[in-house]
């Protein structure tokens, strides 16, 4: 009697457990299927929902004003904007009072690792003390040893773009001395046990190393290192230390945000009973007349069927390898859904680097209940539904939209699961 | 060649016989060779990130340079195998979170094993150190002949200073204690298997541990399949060779092996599956022999075998059996051990039990317990170890329970170690719910 389950979510990112939730809420049992790590730990930990229209115009104030501009097409434009915002008050439930911006409709701006600033939906309560449209100024502060956050080359940008307050930059040495290529988790790790450095902890040592650079500055900016478990309380340390506000700016992979984004979620499917099998690949699948029967998983050289009544794909794009492509062609590598793209590869790009390249919009192409379908418009099975970067239709990079597709995708997407099981 | 252009016409039957049984590593004459796997490599960093040593020690350069850097680095004639890749723990966490599937655990026991056989010192306490703790089978062997005197002799303090400063093994840890009476004395003593069928079969790779220290782990296992109708074997069997990967003495496990597989291959022969109570075991007999060995039938074993409870969930409805049962079990406190993690286990037991009543189960979280079989054993690491496994301590105090739970002996030691809580195995709730 092999495991089963009313619904089975393939794939473990922000669109899987969404989904997951949302089948969930229905009243089935589900199940939660993931490979490897998701792509979270690549992720800023930033939830956007549309930053720049399709064709570049932006920052956006108003997301929700801008989805009639989108293309027909465009997941937004198949689930509506109520979808939108069910997936962001499904969020705002998971993240409690870990994430901010819920209190309005309109985009924030929060300064990047770049020094560009980012119009965002929700961002970590971590990095609030960033946001650009406070006109209070700002010291960034970076390490020697962290050569992806060159702050004062990141103040140069911020102060380039017109934020409304004095931004300066410094560098300093971190207060324990760690090896030249160190990982952010060591950092993290040591103000999170507030390692003992001298006579004093990290923390006190950290802040005394930056005072002297405050000069009035009411607000401190370090790259996304500041603890892990006890994030809040190495804030708060470093606040009553330095007298100013402490913040986090988001960083590149590997990213602490993302990393504690996916703890919110994994925490959520905990608390809602939702199963996880995690660390084996999905690799096939059984049918039973046009519907889906089960999803078969290699356990290391056994392929076990995971039984179900419905099924969502949320494997996502090309980075997280739910897209596949070669010189022949591009495909969904598990259920092998159709997915549209021009016959000749040198069509599947555009010369200029920033253009509007159409692979970025490649995925599977959804009915209006989210069903893949097949080249003559036909659902794939009629029990399978995706969510998130598998779904084509849009260029979530250039949008900034690919959170906010995950979340309104993976709302629908559950719900229809939970539904048809 | 450019990528627009197309690759020229050739005849694959000029040079091989048949282009379809080709394996690219064949034009290696040398053995094993890795490279397809380190090109896989980009280096996301996604496996320094998940690795627990890297974490707490300052100089250690992590997962990607031990595997597809070094690798690469090794080639050259000339460049030897760092040191540094001894503090490898081989929890494996790094195979788990590589997105490209980079075969790093694989390419942490080779290079282990070849810094091992060519440039560690054989006469070294070092490597003496590590030969015992490795070869433990041998040593419990020897031990749980006169178990009393044992405990009593390696429980002395003044054994476990000379352990020390002789051997470098900590004195900081309790020796494990040897059972009265082993699990495979107990097994012949009932007379071996009470339920006899043809449909199904387990074979029992009961390791060391479980025979030695914690027999009741092994009957448990017997109890609960012979309760869902199955008949158990009980091979003869070796050690399954991880703390002797761990250790980079693979000529060791290699013997091991070479016991253990036909011994479980002509059993798969006559219809058994292969079940482990201890995930490093399972983890061994699935992942790391077929990387590391050519026996004949290891294949056939890797993929019959099983982690007990993943193999009941899987063939039986253990689920429905459980639901509404009521035991009376003290709180629990979780620890998925990094093996059971990396063979997608690491939710089973609080997923499995949540629903039985009498008792709560709580996940104390992703961290590692930092012991590592015989990595936390060894004095120089001891500390590291600790470090390692302050997040588990902490989690743990802060669940309900006192009681803590896991699959893995040796995390099962480092949680009484580090919280003085008795430990116990999800096999033993369940013989208490069903049996």
């Amino acid at each position: 009697m092999p495991i089963s389950e009313d619904v089975i979510v393939v794939g473990g990112g922000i669109a899987g457990s969404v989904a997951a939730l949302s089948a969930a809420e229905t009243g089935v049992s589900v199940r939660l299927i993931s490979h490897k790590k998701s792509t979270l730990r690549h992720a800023s930990g930033l939830i956007d929902v549309l930053g720049y229209t399709a064709d570049g115009s932006g920052p956006l104030a108003d997301p929700y004003e801008a989805l009639d501009s989108l293309p027909e097409g465009h997941p937004y434009r198949v689930v509506g904007s109520d979808a939108v915002r069910e997936g962001l008050a499904l969020f705002d439930q998971i993240a409690g009072d870990e994430y901010l911006g819920g209190h309005t409709d309109t985009n924030a701006l929060v300064p990047t690792h770049g020094g560009a600033v980012k119009p965002t939906a929700r961002y970590p309560r971590a990095a609030a003390g960033g946001i650009a449209s406070d006109d209070r100024d700002m010291l960034l502060v970076g390490f020697e040893s962290m050569t992806d956050f060159e702050a004062s080359l990141a103040a140069d940008h911020l102060d380039a773009a017109g934020v409304p307050f004095d931004v300066t930059g410094v560098t300093v040495e971190f207060p324990k001395t760690f090896r030249a290529d160190a990982k952010v988790t060591r950092f993290a790790k040591a103000l999170d046990t507030d390692e003992d450095v001298g006579s004093r902890g990290t923390r006190e040592a950290l802040a005394a190393a930056v005072e002297p650079h405050l000069d009035g500055a009411e607000r401190v900016g370090f790259p996304s290192l500041l603890g892990d478990d006890h994030r809040h309380e190495v804030r708060d340390d470093l606040e009553s230390y330095l007298g100013a506000e402490v913040f986090e700016v988001p960083m590149g992979p590997p990213s602490l945000p993302g990393l504690r984004l996916e703890d919110l979620l994994f925490d959520a499917l905990d608390e809602a009973g939702v199963g996880m099998s995690t660390g084996n690949k999905a690799v096939g699948y059984e049918t039973d007349g046009d519907a889906l029967s089960a999803v078969v998983v290699d356990r290391q050289g056994r392929e076990i069927p995971y039984h179900a009544d419905a099924f969502v794909l949320a494997t996502g794009g090309l980075v997280g390898k739910g897209i596949g492509s070669s010189r022949e062609g591009v495909r969904e590598p598990l259920f092998d859904c159709h997915v549209p793209h021009p016959e000749d590869r040198y069509d599947w790009f555009v010369d200029d680097a920033f253009g509007d390249h159409p692979f970025a919009a490649f995925g599977v192409a959804p009915d209006d209940r989210l069903r893949p379908q097949d080249a003559d418009g036909d659902a794939e099975f009629a029990n399978l539904f995706a969510a998130g970067g598998v779904v084509g239709g849009a260029d979530v990079a250039a949008e900034k939209s690919a959170s906010g597709v995950s979340l309104a995708t993976g709302v629908v997407a559950g719900r229809e699961a939970g539904e048809s099981a | 060649m450019s990528d627009a252009q197309s690759p020229p016409e050739f005849d694959p039957s000029a040079g091989i016989d048949s282009i379809d049984d080709f394996e690219p590593v064949q034009v290696f004459d040398d053995g094993m060779d890795l490279r397809p796997g380190a090109d896989n490599c980009y280096k996301c960093t996604a496996c320094d990130t998940s690795c627990p040593v890297a974490e707490v020690d300052d100089e250690f350069p992590g997962p990607k340079f031990q595997g597809p850097e070094q690798w690469r680095l090794k080639r050259k004639d000339d460049v030897e195998i760092d040191d540094s890749i001894m503090s490898c723990s081989n929890c494996m966490r790094c195979d788990n979170a590589c997105p490209s599937s980079v075969p790093l655990s694989q390419m942490h026991n080779e290079a282990r094993g070849e810094y091992v056989e060519n440039q560690m010192d054989h006469t070294s306490r070092e490597y003496i150190r590590n030969r015992i703790l490795a070869n433990y089978r041998t040593l419990a062997e020897l031990g749980s002949k006169v178990p009393r005197i044992t405990n009593a002799v390696m429980g002395n303090s003044l054994v476990q200073k000379i352990n020390e400063k002789v051997l470098g093994i900590t004195a900081e840890r309790e020796f494990p204690e040897f059972a009265t009476q082993t699990f495979r004395e107990w097994w012949r003593e009932r007379g071996g298997a009470q339920v006899q069928s043809d449909e199904k079969r387990v074979a029992y790779f009961h390791g060391c541990y479980s025979n030695y220290n914690s027999p009741e782990v092994g009957k448990a296992l017997v109890r609960v399949f012979e309760e869902f109708g199955y008949q158990v074997a009980v091979p003869r069997q070796r050690c399954s060779g991880t703390p002797m990967f761990a250790n980079g003495m693979l000529d060791d496990a290699e013997r091991a092996a070479n016991v253990n597989v036909p011994e479980f291959k002509d059993l798969i022969d006559e219809g058994y599956d292969v079940i482990a109570s201890c995930t490093s075991c399972s983890m061994s007999l699935k992942q790391e022999y077929p990387e590391l060995f050519q026996i004949s039938g290891i294949e056939e074993v890797s993929n019959h075998t099983y982690e007990s409870l993943e193999y009941l969930r899987i063939h039986e409805d253990i689920q429905e059996r459980l639901d509404g049962a009521t035991v009376d079990y003290p709180d629990l406190a979780y620890h998925a051990p990094c093996h059971a993690r990396s063979q997608g286990l690491d939710r089973q037991a609080v997923e499995l039990f949540r629903d039985v009543d009498g008792f709560e189960i709580e996940d104390v979280g992703s961290s590692c317990s930092g012991i590592s079989g015989t990595y936390g054993w060894k004095t120089e690491k001891y500390e590291k170890s600790m470090k390692i496994g302050e997040d588990m301590f902490d989690h743990m105090h802060h669940a309900k329970g006192n009681v803590g739970m896991t699959e893995c002996p040796t995390c099962s030691s480092q949680m009484e170690h580090g919280t003085g809580y008795e430990i116990r195995h999800p096999l033993q709730l369940l013989e208490e719910a069903v049996v």
